[in-house]
């Protein structure tokens, strides 16, 4: 990129060099995903940050005038990694459209499967993609100092997890040869068999259908979950463990690491895993069916809780134009001016929205993405909700509304307790997640692991429920329905990585509008209509540096970290600059010293 | 005739995930176990190449350190490689300025360089290019009707007659997502081609492997002894066939209901999914709306159900004499089993 992509900053009309560096693409992700920063290697902290993506594919543009019935095998191809939740969020979006409700035994195979889904991506993320971030290799690459350290340090919770020191642990991160990260890929694969027993295929479904799923509900259908499902239950009594003394060392080794991604608590749940036989897919009931969840809808913002409402969190939806490469729809008016239940729906509502595609040169003064920014108004400002990669974002919104109590899983209004029952190798294990003090790249991975503990969880008591369906003879998963010829309609769910609503207004019996906003926009969106950087710029802006490399051999590893910790999910590359003075010099990211095998 | 080439004893594996995809192939190929990534990679199968892999979803390096690769493939510094393509490709041509979909930074211009102009400069040099998955193959649904892109497959894009290095054609592993043990399978194959120990994948007219797209998903379903005896499902959750509720199986080619999607599990038809025809070129527009019951398969559907219930009533009958134990198992002092004894 040229030095002069970026805008001048005051910093640097003061005489403050920064150097450029340029990722792009990010790799270990999914999708495309570009952040270009500034850094002051004086000072040791990122100045300035901007993040782009370089994908457009049109989805609400070729959706328009199709059968609405096909929007969640279409909508589904939208992400290859958690594409079963845009199935999900359309099939429930649907159902409110059709005024169809899934019966109790096709909600415990959709939430089974879905959890399933969890264990699966939260584990390959984690263990094969940002786990790679805090392996032996990269931190001696890039903190040789903490290597020494940890080679030396004990590891508190050895007993659980079987490694003696931190270095223990980091050697098995090592890619494709570390135990942890080659034990990470195979448990993904069970995992996913776990998923395709209730959704036929990973990762675009077969079996989903608005009215519920196609599954047999059959004894082996459960039993073949449940016997992996515990499997993966000795896995998690091991890996939460291992994961809190990676991530506690990161704070004692490197003092400060606290700020390394952090941004504002403003995190965004939309609740998943309906509750079977509680949810009629009304939206008139939908502040009481989204309180049934088996995770909590909810805002939170500065640690409190703003409403778990979903009514009112759909009211406050926005979507900002920013610096993307769209043309505005405003001229072409409203679609939907009330909600079902009379409430006024703004024309930034996703139920108004609408893509037209303008491409153009990629240009940091205007605009650089091919993402919008989605906020949410809470009356007097939009704010920049993140997802925080998901599972902090679920956690906390769970927490504090204390509404969850399953047995297996329990919210107790500031921590989250997941009790494990005792399996073929480990004796029962009670987890407790708590509020952490920070919004942050190692809470947001730590928040991670235990999320596939709550998955497992959901699941053990979704497992108990299909058995008891099962008993009553209440086998049947699918309802008929028919498609009006006018509607609007809205699904709400959690895809892995965080918030995902669909919302589709039908005409005449097709798709007149369908606006599928998954977490990536949320927290990937370029600067909004009013200068707002959306969250990961928000985040790698300030990131402190920590990394013992000078420019000349700079990997970015903190940034990085603060990244991936959100689970990118898009096409993406991170640019930044590194200084002192007041030229602007342009650095790649350094060779590999070797390549994986 | 058979393609033969000398055996390569190392090879570059380019993956270039950023086609108008949603990378879903790329995390399929992680869910392969016949074989797995780590077999491939760690050099588990005697004979094959030691393979590097170039791959945006695992690599340890970011950015332009990834990028390396690529650029030094256009120089021609890291034959002989394969070059992957997840991702259906767009027409830049349409359009005055920007880009749809681009991969990496031109370090020239510092312009981003596009999905086409990666292909227009590495497939002359590819030993073999693998399109991964529909998108790629055909253009999938991203190409979908009204789409904005002009989104193409890469035969599309490079040519049908197109050949690389090596004397291949585009070698089109379809399926959306492509089916993990598909691709792997396809990637084993090529690797055995580049050991100089098999010939090529044979492919058919449409560029897919031969073994793997032969049969339909009918031919391979489980639950086709239903059709043959005409009983057909009404409701999703049957257990029963599923041409009248939209199942496009009996005209798709697939393997995925023989398969599984994985080890065995799951699939399509074969557990309450209709076949929605996703690996065929003509997906998705000449398959939709999905949900309704194929135009083709009332006739057929009809024709057979005469037949079918005759069928099945005799086998019913058959099914309740086998449904019962013959009269001689039973307690007592008195052996019926038709046993002649010399003496006790």
């Amino acid at each position: 990129m040229s030095v002069r992509d970026f805008p001048a900053t005051e910093e640097e009309r003061g005489g403050r060099q920064l150097i450029e560096m340029a990722w792009d693409p990010i790799t270990r992700i999914v999708g495309n995903l570009g952040i270009y920063t500034k850094i002051d290697f004086k000072q040791k902290q990122v100045a300035e940050c901007y993040s782009t993506s370089s994908i457009f594919r049109g989805y609400s543009v070729f959706m328009r005038g199709k059968d609405p019935r096909d929007a969640h095998f279409i909508t589904s191809r939208i992400c290859g990694i958690c594409g079963d939740n845009h199935a999900s969020c359309s099939v429930y979006c649907q159902n409110m459209a059709y005024g169809v409700e899934t019966p109790p035994m096709g909600e415990v195979i959709m939430n089974l499967g879905e959890s399933a889904e969890y264990m699966f991506d939260h584990n390959i993320f984690q263990e094969n993609l940002v786990g790679v971030d805090f392996c032996e290799k990269m931190v001696r690459e890039t903190n040789p100092g903490v290597w020494e350290k940890a080679k030396n340090t004990a590891a508190p919770r050895a007993e659980q997890h079987g490694y003696r020191t931190i270095g223990e642990i980091m050697t098995a991160l090592n890619p494709f040869d570390g135990e942890i990260y080659k034990l990470g890929l195979q448990y993904s694969r069970m995992t996913r068999e776990m998923f395709c027993l209730m959704e036929g295929r990973h990762v675009h479904p077969s079996t989903l259908y608005p009215g519920g799923p196609g599954t047999n509900a059959n004894p082996q259908t459960f039993t073949d979950y449940l016997v992996r499902l515990m499997r993966y239950v000795e896995w998690m009594k091991r890996c939460v463990p291992l994961h809190d003394d990676l991530f506690d060392f990161f704070y004692d080794a490197l003092p400060g690491y606290e700020h390394v991604g952090e941004r504002r608590v403003l995190l965004g749940c939309w609740g998943a895993l309906n509750h079977e036989g509680e949810c009629d897919f009304q939206y008139r009931h939908m502040t009481t069916w989204g309180r049934k969840m088996y995770v909590t809808p909810g805002i939170v913002v500065d640690g409190k809780l703003v409403t778990n409402d979903l009514v009112q969190i759909n009211l406050g939806l926005r979507i900002l134009l920013g610096h993307s490469y769209y043309k505005d729809w405003e001229e072409q008016g409203k679609l939907v001016d009330r909600d079902p239940i009379g409430n006024p729906v703004d024309i930034r509502h996703p139920w108004n929205a609408r893509q037209i595609p303008a491409p153009q040169k990629r240009n940091f003064d205007g605009n650089y993405s091919w993402v919008m920014s989605p906020r949410w108004f809470d009356g007097q400002n939009y704010l920049a909700l993140d997802t925080g990669g998901g599972p902090i974002a679920r956690l906390w919104s769970t927490a504090l509304s204390g509404l969850v109590d399953v047995g297996y899983v329990k919210a107790t209004g500031n921590s989250v307790v997941i009790t494990l029952p005792k399996g073929a190798t480990l004796p029962e294990m009670q987890l407790e997640w708590k509020i952490p003090k920070w919004s942050n790249a190692i809470e947001r991975d730590r928040a991670r692991t235990y999320f596939q503990a709550y998955a497992a969880g959901i699941a053990l008591y979704s497992i108990d429920k299909s058995l008891e369906l099962l008993a009553k003879g209440e086998t049947k998963t699918w309802e008929s329905f028919k498609v009006p010829k006018e509607a609007i309609s809205v699904g709400f769910t959690e895809a892995v990585r965080g918030v995902l609503s669909h919302h589709m207004v039908i005409r005449d019996g097709k798709i007149e509008n369908y606006q599928p906003w998954p977490p990536t926009p949320w927290n990937a969106n370029p600067r909004d209509s009013f200068g707002t950087p959306g969250p990961y710029e928000d985040a790698v802006q300030n990131t402190p540096i920590f990394e013992e490399n000078g420019p000349e051999n700079f990997k970015g590893i903190d940034i990085m970290r603060a990244v991936r910790s959100f689970d990118p999910c898009l096409p993406c590359g991170v640019h930044m600059y590194v200084g002192g003075g007041r030229t602007i010099e342009r650095i790649h990211t350094p060779f590999a010293a070797e390549v994986v095998p | 005739m058979a393609i033969k080439i000398p055996p390569i004893p190392e090879i570059n594996l380019l993956w270039l995930n950023a086609g108008l995809s949603c990378d879903g192939d790329s995390v399929s190929l992680t869910n392969a176990t016949l074989p797995s990534v780590e077999e491939i990679v760690l050099g588990s199968i005697p004979g094959l190449p030691k393979v590097n892999v170039y791959w945006p979803l695992v690599a340890y390096e970011v950015g332009d350190e990834f990028l390396q690769a690529f650029f030094k493939a256009e120089r021609g510094e890291m034959e002989p490689f394969v070059l992957v393509v997840e991702g259906s490709i767009p027409n830049e041509k349409i359009k005055k300025e920007g880009y749809w979909t681009s991969f990496g930074n031109d370090p020239g211009t510092g312009e981003p360089i596009t999905v086409n102009d990666w292909l227009d400069r590495l497939s002359p040099k590819a030993l073999a290019i693998i399109a991964a998955g529909t998108c790629a193959t055909y253009g999938g649904i991203h190409a979908m009707y009204g789409n904005p892109t002009g989104a193409m497959g890469v035969p599309d894009y490079l040519g049908w007659n197109w050949k690389s290095k090596a004397g291949l054609p585009v070698i089109c592993v379809p399926g959306c997502p492509v089916q993990p043990d598909n691709m792997a399978e396809t990637l084993l194959h090529l690797l055995l081609f580049a050991a100089g120990k098999a010939g090529p994948p044979p492919l058919d007219e449409m560029l897919r492997p031969k073994w793997l797209f032969d049969a339909t998903v009918h031919e391979g379903c489980d639950r086709a002894g239903y059709y043959e005896e005409g009983n057909f499902a009404k409701e999703y959750g049957s257990q029963k066939c599923l041409v009248k509720i939209g199942c496009w199986g009996p005209v798709v080619k697939c393997n995925v209901p023989k398969r599984g999607w994985m080890d065995g599990i799951g699939g399509c038809p074969n557990v309450g999914g209709i076949c929605m025809a996703c690996t065929m070129p003509g997906f998705p527009d000449k398959y939709m709306p999905f949900m309704d019951e194929p135009p083709g398969s009332t006739l057929s559907t009809t024709l057979v159900t005469g037949y079918g219930r005759f069928i099945r009533t005799l086998r019913s009958s058959t099914i309740h004499t086998g449904d019962k134990e013959p009269k001689w198992r039973h307690k007592g002092e008195q052996l019926t089993t038709g046993y002649i004894p010399e003496a006790y």
